[in-house]
Order: structure tokens, then C-alpha cells, then sequence
């Protein structure tokens, strides 16, 4: 990225330090996400939306729901596609034009999550066996970065799914228009690796010094559901025990937030 | 125009399908420094509009090509979300999207004090979230409240809306009906401390005396607008209305 900010020694040193016994600039645990805030219902032109804030970063999703045609292979069910948008006035390092590696790794694997997971049932989707069927486009618009955009973007995805309606009436199939069916919420549980520690939830910083990263999706029985490893760094197989496990308890601190919605 | 149609959209008492006259604008609220890493930004409601607005700079010009050896350059981006509209929207850019960041781009840098900064660029970002006609002066009206918020000097800030005819009535401010179904959309934006018009388009079909009619709204109008720009500054910086 043409603005890419260098990144000083002195922070990486820092940091890196301070993970080492334990600590963070903000004062969080190694395995303590940043606050959540979730609004919903805020597009009225999307079948649902959701605003998140996970810290600092802050991600908007609308869902829109069209009627396609299935696939010839799988004729009894919809589909969905996502899509992320690290919109220019969320960082100075975002720059506009299409997608670029990283903005479509992060609507990949946020895909995953939530295909993966089950939470839609696409042969629900059906509403005429190989004729017609939803399509559910999911979009993620970045509005604020400061870190973590994984996480922030699968929380938004699942939390503007949870506010969809299936516009029945508009394409003359019922009478009234129905929430989205969906059978579990998956919340994912990205960890950096910043020296030889991993911090869950990396904050703006933390991002920009780790070597290396790794989300786990987990379903709300915490199965394990879809995992990512990214950047060049590497991490032990003690280490990736390790994040599962923390992540299976962490993952609490955000699902409350999107449960009840 | 999208479609003529003969759809009444002005009923026997001359009020509009929203029940505006047909000089109100819809309900503006605007709001600014509503974003964490931009420089300065904005968020504005209008009517069923939703449009946020970041600014970054004055930072390195890039591509360098673009760099001016006198003065900065305005890089303006106007950009919908898939979701703003009833169809979804592709995401990315188009044609569309691509001619209303120019002038865009061309009103701001009449009157942003460019000459203070040589070789630099100023970006303004404008992201449409939930759109329901006259977008663009949405985006404009954001755009200069952010400017403002991100501290760069101004010689004024720009306030724009749009005049339109439904029904053979000229009216302000077009709403999702009117701009589909009506017959003439002129978008504006103004100086209000010179009264110089920066931003002008026009499809549809107007007379003259309609035009001068429309013309007279847009600009007392944007003086309204204005007016509601101030305040949200005052608001968030305090100080004298």
C-alpha cells in the first residue's frame, strides 16, 4: 500500500516486550477482547444490517437477499456470497479500486465462518427445486480500522443475518415477509503473534508488528468450524493447542453480545 | 430522467407524496467527527440518506503524475455500498460513481486554500450506506463539514441540494419518487459568501422561468443548509452561532 506507515523499531521492541510478560498497551489480558458495541436495523434499503464496534474498529455489513437460480449441481439449494470493503475513509492505508489480496482473504474467511458453520441451511433457500432460489449477499463496508478486522466483520456478518428478513411479499411468494432461518452463530477468535506471544484481538499496533496471525471460527457448541493462518511467520503446534483452547473460552466474552439479538 | 411517467405525485393541495411543500427539504442532521482514523469527518442523514465522510491530509500525492508543483490536489471518491439501494449494487466503481467524484472533486478545490500546500493531496472519501435520491449533494454537504473538521483551510464551506419538476410543479429537494418518476433533477452547490456556483448538472427538461424558479430555490436553500453545516461545527467545536 502506496501509504503504508513505516513501523518503528522502538514500538515493535515495545511491544514485544510488554506481551512477553504478559501485558498490552491497553491494559488488556493476552486473551481479552476489546469492548463490543452492536447495533442493528440501521439500512432500510438491506433486508438486515449491523453495526459493530469491536474497540476502535468499526465494521457496518447489510444483508440484501435476491432470488437466482440454483446451481445445476446442487438444485435444492441457495447460496451466498460475501464480500468486504476496506472503504478509503477507514485508513489512510486503505486506498479505493477493487478488492485487493487482503480484502478478499478477510470476506474468504469470513465466508467460511459462517458457511462452515451451518448457521444457514441453504437447502432452506429453496423455493423451487432448480428454478428458483435466495442468493443471500452478505457486505462488509469498513468504517473505522484500527485492528482485528476478522473478527469485527464475522461478528457484523452474523449480527446483520440475525436482523434479516426474507422479502416474501416483494417477490410474490407469501403473504408476509419471515426472519431468516438460522441454526447456530459462529464467532471467530483471531490471535497475533507479536514475538513469541499470542494476543487475541490485536488492537492497530499489535497488528502492525505481529508476525504472524490465526483466527479459529467456532459454532456455539464451540466446534471448531473454520480456521485461517495468515501473514509469513510461522507458529509451533504447542502454540495453535494452545489459541484453540484459549479461544474456546474467550469466545464468550463476544458471543453474548449477538445472542438474544 | 429515468422514466416520465403520469404518476401523481403532488396531490389537489399541492403538497408532495411525503407531504412536503414544494420548497421543504427533507430533515438534514449533521453530524461531525464521527470517525476514528480519518483526519476530519462527518456523517449526514437527509431525508432517507445515509452518507459518511473522512478526510486524510494533506498527505504525499500519490500516483506522483498527479502531484501539482503550486498546490495540492482535492482526491475525492464517491462510493455506494452494495446495500444503499433496493437492487444490490456491484460493489466497486463505476462510471457513474467515477463522473460524481470529479465534481465533486472540482467544487471542493474552489474553495479549499490549495496554495498552502504544493505537491500534496487531500483525500476526501464519501461512503453512500443507505441511498434515497440527490446522493451526491448528500456527499458534497459531508464532504465540507469534514474538511472543516479535519482542520484544513477554507475559504468557505459548500452546502448543495437539488431543485427538480414533478407534475409540471418545480419543487426542492427530490425524493426517491420524485427523481424516478419526475421530469427535470438539477443538482447545485454554491459559496454561499460569494454566491458562486461550483457544482451544476442537469437532466430532464425545464424552462426557462422554471429554471430561474429552481435556481432561486436551490440557492436560499442552500443557504438553509449552510446554516445546519455551521451548527454541527459549533456543535462539536463549540464557540458563537
Amino acid at each position: 500500500m502506496a501509504q503504508e506507515e513505516a513501523v518503528a523499531n522502538l514500538l515493535r521492541g515495545h511491544l514485544e516486550a510488554l506481551a512477553q510478560k504478559g501485558q498490552r498497551h491497553d491494559g488488556r489480558k493476552p486473551d481479552e477482547f476489546r469492548p463490543v458495541t452492536v447495533k442493528t436495523d440501521l439500512i432500510n434499503t438491506a433486508e438486515g444490517s449491523a453495526m459493530v464496534t469491536l474497540g476502535d474498529t468499526r465494521v457496518l455489513c447489510g444483508v440484501k437477499m435476491i432470488m437466482g437460480t440454483p446451481y445445476p449441481d446442487s438444485p435444492d439449494r441457495g447460496s451466498m456470497a460475501t464480500s468486504a470493503e476496506l472503504a478509503p475513509l477507514a485508513s489512510v492505508t486503505f486506498e479505493a479500486g477493487p478488492p485487493r489480496e487482503v480484502a478478499i482473504e478477510l470476506s474468504r474467511v469470513v465466508d467460511r465462518g459462517i458457511r462452515e458453520s451451518g448457521m444457514i441451511d441453504f437447502s432452506d433457500l429453496c423455493v423451487e427445486s432448480g428454478e428458483k432460489a435466495w442468493v443471500v449477499f452478505i457486505d462488509l463496508h469498513v468504517l473505522d480500522y484500527s485492528g482485528n478486522l476478522f473478527d469485527c466483520c464475522t461478528l457484523a456478518a452474523a449480527a446483520a443475518l440475525t436482523n434479516t428478513t426474507v422479502p416474501m411479499v416483494q417477490h410474490g411468494i407469501g403473504e408476509k415477509d419471515v426472519p431468516l432461518k438460522l441454526h447456530t452463530l459462529p464467532v471467530s477468535c483471531t490471535f497475533a503473534k507479536v514475538g513469541d506471544t499470542l494476543l487475541l484481538d490485536p488492537a492497530l499496533d499489535e497488528e502492525r508488528v505481529m508476525n504472524a496471525r490465526f483466527t479459529v471460527t467456532q459454532d456455539k457448541d464451540s466446534n471448531l468450524r473454520a480456521m485461517q493462518k495468515g501473514l509469513n511467520g510461522a507458529f509451533t503446534v504447542e502454540e495453535i493447542r494452545q489459541a484453540v483452547k484459549t479461544a474456546r473460552k474467550a469466545q464468550q466474552q463476544v458471543r453474548k453480545h449477538i445472542e438474544g439479538l | 430522467m429515468a422514466g416520465h411517467s403520469d404518476m401523481q405525485l403532488i396531490d389537489e393541495k399541492g403538497l408532495r407524496l411525503d407531504g412536503r411543500k414544494p420548497d421543504e427539504l427533507r430533515p438534514i442532521r449533521i453530524e461531525a467527527g464521527v470517525l476514528n482514523r480519518a483526519n476530519g469527518s462527518a456523517y449526514v442523514e437527509w431525508g432517507g440518506n445515509k452518507v459518511y465522510c473522512g478526510v486524510f491530509g494533506p498527505i504525499e500525492c500519490h500516483p506522483r503524475h498527479k502531484q501539482k508543483q503550486d498546490r495540492a490536489i482535492i482526491q475525492a471518491r464517491y462510493n455506494m455500498a452494495p446495500f444503499s439501494v433496493h437492487d444490490r449494487k456491484r460493489p466497486g466503481w463505476d462510471r457513474r460513481s467515477t463522473e460524481i467524484s470529479l465534481i465533486i472533486s472540482n467544487a471542493l478545490e474552489q474553495v479549499v486554500m490549495l496554495e498552502q500546500f504544493p505537491r500534496a493531496a487531500i483525500r476526501v472519501d464519501m461512503q453512500v450506506v443507505q441511498a434515497h435520491a440527490g446522493t451526491r449533494c448528500v456527499a458534497l454537504t459531508a464532504a465540507s463539514v469534514a474538511l472543516a473538521d479535519a482542520g484544513i483551510p477554507m475559504r468557505d464551506i459548500i452546502p448543495s441540494c437539488a431543485a427538480g419538476k414533478v407534475n409540471d410543479t418545480v419543487v426542492l429537494d427530490l425524493n426517491k419518487e420524485e427523481d424516478n418518476f419526475g421530469q427535470a433533477d438539477l443538482p447545485i452547490a454554491i459559496v454561499p459568501s460569494t454566491g458562486e456556483v461550483v457544482l451544476m448538472q442537469l437532466d430532464g427538461h425545464l424552462t426557462s422561468d422554471e429554471f430561474d424558479q429552481a435556481l432561486d430555490m436551490t440557492v436560499k436553500a442552500c443557504h438553509e443548509i449552510h446554516e445546519l453545516q455551521r451548527n454541527a461545527l459549533l456543535h462539536r467545536y463549540g464557540g458563537e452561532s
